[in-house]
């Protein structure tokens, strides 16, 4: 453990994304600490005024104050982010396991399965799905979840590739240990790394999504503190009043990029052949 | 020593298919090509062999890590094949493995105590017991008990191969299968292992089968030796009768081939041409007749059958007599 | 020009990681006579390989990599050489056997080829002649119909063959130097065999000096002339093989006989207890203090020197040299446990 923390600190960037990342947790856990305003409450005296000491990042079309509305967005962000990649992580995961592990026929009914959904493009495939589940933010965490189930599958099944054919794996057979507590017990835990390591690159997607979906009204309803409507809203008023569309945008690349790093580090430090040269 | 049976198997094969696309034909490689041994209730049996000769599977074959293509193995008299999932499951106890790569034997992710305790979980004893019975298997292995909340990575090789053998003997079996036990160790280190591997066997009173590519070790350490080749026994005898009465032109070659540490050993390099043929293009007849010094042409048609020369003492060639 | 084509003074390979500095070879002097096989014999990490990688400078390039001392090859100093200049003395002057024949040849080109490359170069020959150098080394390592086979890639000669190609290709410029290192580890006994017929025969044909990297005492007694046993970073006793095997006076080369399984014999091995000691963090005196049955107080203390006992030509590095040896078990045996020590 301190092994990987020694190689992720060496990272700047990576402790930069990190940091960021943490923030935006807090954000969401302490939101009403950190917004001046209701998110929802409405002021026609205040529509589109720009940023002042009133309203640091200025006011929406409706008077809202995009500050207190972005600080609530991580909300929404994050349980979008969250509860999608939770979805692929534990489906893909599963298919993935039980590909690699049961082999044959299995396998090659689940990979062909994952491989026909990467064929298409990623919003492409959410958006079909957005059509058929009808628009929510609900079906917008599944349809994303199942958009980023086949990396999952595909690469706990690669994880479980390599594992499975280790000695210790025929060892606990021998001692007549059951497939269940086999695949939980010796092969999960050695597979966990690149699971990790997905899991925030995807959260950066999932992000991404949801703004792109919420941009497109398929998301939220639309009174909804959500970086993506916000943007969407925003995009009327960019002549008049570029700060409802700007500070979302900041918002979104932040996030994103935040996880991103964190991933790109973590991805970095996990790697065992990094890891034995500091060992 | 006793003659009671443990193991016998009869016309053991396994053949592996090789799949070379779908336009071209399967390759089978015979890696176990008709087996016939016994194996006695407390003896060691060693089986030696060269890359290739099918050792490795064969001891995957009996220990149901593998499942034979062909032929019946019975132990305690009772066929396995005719076990089902349960009865193999309760079965499981009486044999164990031990492997030849103490890195990665052991999953990493796993403390000492635990990777020992593991094989226990499976039996109905309760906590306690499991903890006191790795307690004793740390101490017969010589591990000491501060160790026990460690990671494999935190140990020597030879140390991992301590642990995995506690592990093997947790659950008290009754037959070994050894697989290149001491082949990753330095020799200083090696010959600690084996003393504890022959004490071992003294202390619980199992039956071993040792496999390796080391004669000498093979040599040293077994009651009986069988030597393999391309999948196939080619002798079987009493370990110092080996030694001193080879009587495969095979087993000759093989003996006279190793290194020995000692200036004044004096030896008649009986030298093989050419290499072992790959075993999915066996050759016609004795498998071992490309290479052998003395083949006549019966030897490029007939397959040798397993024949006992003298009391104990097997071979499968046509010359001798 | 003297008798000795090597004068290794004083070897030092130090590795800085970041958790200390790994003193992989730490003082190591011995040399090596016009076509001797010196065998290099030791455990794993003893730093035999090391050596060998410091005297051919592939080891030493980067910063964290720290070698001193004097590797006098024919009088001048590899250690000095640029790198422009070892180029021209691997492959030509000294050239290296590795243990894997696998990838010791490049899949991508056929043997001959990569044989004929050595004369190419460093002796600027034409192809022509590079290409029958090659088929007549091909000849000379045993390969059979070696104008066909020299057409033929890496992937179509088996193990051993491979081997003989990698020995082919070391030979090409008539080195006076082959550093072989443990070249029939990775093969099976009846080709080792094979091989250490053949490098012994290619001795005695060519008059090559060859170094013998090895952990295998078996491989030793075999083909060597003479013997440098290795024990952490350093050369614990030197000699000929008949001082080695027949007169050893080093605990560790005894403990190290002592251990090996002879076949015909079964009386009960005698290990050497514990394990060797971390590089990193090296005792005060003796490196076998640990684990020699007859440590004395004076070993803890100091380390031992590699000096004449007996003869000239037998080195050891033991206090008990100066105390006498002991006889048989003389030594009292310290109540250790059978683990090694972390």
């Amino acid at each position: 453990m301190s092994d990987i923390w020694y190689q992720f600190k060496k990272n700047k960037i990576a402790l930069f994304g990190l940091f960021m990342t943490t923030a935006f947790i807090i954000a969401a856990i302490v939101a009403p600490l950190l917004a001046p305003y209701d998110p929802y409450k409405m002021s026609g005296a205040e529509s589109l005024a720009g940023p002042s000491m009133a309203h640091w990042l200025g006011t929406d079309q409706f008077g809202r104050d995009i500050w207190s509305r972005i600080i609530y967005g991580t909300r929404i962000s994050l349980k979008v982010g969250i509860i999608s990649v939770g979805i692929s992580l534990v489906v893909g995961t599963l298919i993935g396991v039980v590909a690699a592990y049961y082999g044959k026929w299995v396998d090659s009914v689940l990979s062909r399965l994952t491989d026909v959904m990467f064929s298409f493009p990623d919003i492409l495939l959410a958006l079909v799905i957005m059509a058929i589940l009808g628009p929510s933010l609900t079906n917008l965490m599944i349809a994303i979840g199942i958009v980023y189930t086949p990396i999952f599958a595909r690469i706990a099944r690669g994880a479980v590739l390599t594992i499975k054919n280790a000695l210790f794996i025929e060892a606990a057979k021998s001692m007549g240990i059951s497939n269940v507590k086999i695949m939980w017990k010796h092969i999960l835990p050695n597979s966990l790394a690149p699971l990790i390591v997905q899991v925030t690159l995807s959260l950066a997607f999932a992000i991404l999504a949801e703004a792109a979906l919420s941009f497109l009204g398929l998301g939220a309803s639309p009174d909804t503190p959500s970086w993506g409507i916000m943007l969407s809203e925003g995009k009327n008023w960019m002549e008049q009043a570029w700060w409802i569309a700007v500070f979302p945008g900041i918002a979104i690349t932040l996030a994103v990029f935040s996880f991103n790093v964190m991933g790109d580090g973590l991805r970095d430090a996990l790697d065992p052949k990094l890891k034995n040269e500091s060992s | 020593m006793a003659t009671e049976e443990l193991v016998r198997i009869d016309n053991l094969k396994k053949h592996f298919k090789i799949s070379n696309g779908i336009f071209r034909k399967n390759t089978v490689v015979k890696a176990v090509d008709g087996l016939n041994f016994s194996v006695y209730k407390g003896e060691t049996l060693g089986i030696v062999g060269e890359s290739g000769c099918g050792k490795s599977t064969t001891g995957r074959l009996l220990m149901k890590l593998l499942e034979a293509t062909e032929g019946k193995m019975y132990f305690e008299g009772e066929d396995v094949s005719t076990w089902d999932k349960q009865k193999l499951k309760a079965r499981r106890r009486d044999f164990q493995m031990i492997f030849q790569d103490p890195y990665a034997s052991l999953n990493p992710r796993m403390i000492v105590e635990d990777i020992i305790e593991e094989p226990l979980k499976t039996t109905d004893m309760s906590k306690e017991e499991r903890k006191a019975r790795v307690k004793q298997l740390l101490d017969d292995v010589g591990i000491p008990q501060d160790y026990r909340t460690r990671y494999p990575h935190e140990f020597s090789g030879g140390q991992r191969q301590r642990i995995g053998i506690a592990r093997a003997l947790a659950l008290k079996p009754k037959f070994i299968v050894a697989d290149e036990p001491v082949a990753a160790l330095d020799v200083s280190i090696q010959a600690q292992i084996i003393n504890l591997l022959v004490d071992l066997q003294e202390e619980y009173d199992f039956t071993y089968l040792f496999i390796a590519h080391d004669l000498s070790v093979v040599q040293y350490i077994s009651d009986r030796v069988g030597v393999m080749y391309l999948g196939k026994m080619v002798e079987l005898s009493e370990s110092d009768d080996l030694y001193e009465n080879p009587l495969h032109p095979y087993t000759q070659a093989l003996l006279s081939s190793v290194p020995v540490p000692d200036i004044h050993h004096v030896k008649d390099r009986i030298p093989l041409e050419g290499e072992i043929p790959s075993p999915d293009n066996p050759p016609s007849g004795c498998p071992f007749h490309p290479r052998c010094p003395i083949a006549k042409q019966h030897c490029k048609e007939e397959v040798p059958s397993f024949r006992e020369i003298t009391e104990g003492h097997y071979v499968a060639c046509h010359e001798v007599k | 020009m003297s008798e000795y084509i090597m004068e290794v003074n004083d070897l030092k390979t130090h590795f800085h990681t970041k958790t200390g500095v790994v003193k992989a070879v730490d003082g190591v002097n011995f040399k090596v006579k016009k076509g001797e096989i010196l065998g290099i014999v030791g455990e794993s990490g003893c730093g035999k390989s090391v050596t060998s990688q410091s005297i051919m400078r592939l080891v030493g390039s980067k910063s964290s990599e720290h070698v001193s001392g004097e590797v006098r090859y024919h009088g001048e100093d590899l250690l000095l050489k640029t790198e422009r200049e070892m180029e021209k003395i691997r492959g030509k002057d000294i050239s290296m056997v590795f243990q894997d024949p696998m990838t010791s040849l490049n899949p991508a080109y056929n043997v001959g080829t990569q044989i004929a490359e050595m004369p190419e170069i460093h002796e600027k020959k034409p192809k022509k002649a590079a290409w029958k150098r090659a088929v007549e080394m091909l000849t000379k390592v045993g390969i059979p119909s070696s104008e066909k086979r020299a057409h033929q890639y890496p992937h179509q000669y088996s193990g051993g063959m491979r081997q003989r190609g990698v020995i082919a290709m070391s030979l090409a410029c008539d080195p006076d130097l082959i550093i072989a290192d443990e070249p029939t580890t990775a093969l099976d006994v009846t080709i080792q065999a094979q091989v250490l017929d053949l490098l012994r025969k290619l001795r005695d044909d060519t008059g090559t000096a060859i170094m013998m990297i090895t952990h295998d005492l078996g491989v030793v007694a075999e083909l060597c002339d003479r013997v440098a046993v290795m024990y952490a970073g350093k050369i614990v006793e030197e000699g000929t093989i008949e001082d080695i095997f027949d007169r050893p006076k080093h605990p560790y080369t005894k403990g190290l006989l002592n251990s090996v399984p002879r076949p015909g014999r079964r009386e009960r091995l005698q290990p050497i207890e514990g394990q060797p000691p971390n590089l990193q963090n090296l005792p005060q005196g003796c490196r076998f203090q640990d684990r020699c049955p007859f440590v004395m107080d004076k070993c803890l203390a100091q380390q031992p020197e590699l000096l004449p006992a007996e003869s000239e030509q037998h080195t050891v590095a033991c206090w008990l040299e100066e105390e006498g040896q002991p006889d048989g078990d003389r030594g009292t045996r310290k109540n250790r446990q059978p683990e090694e020590a972390l």
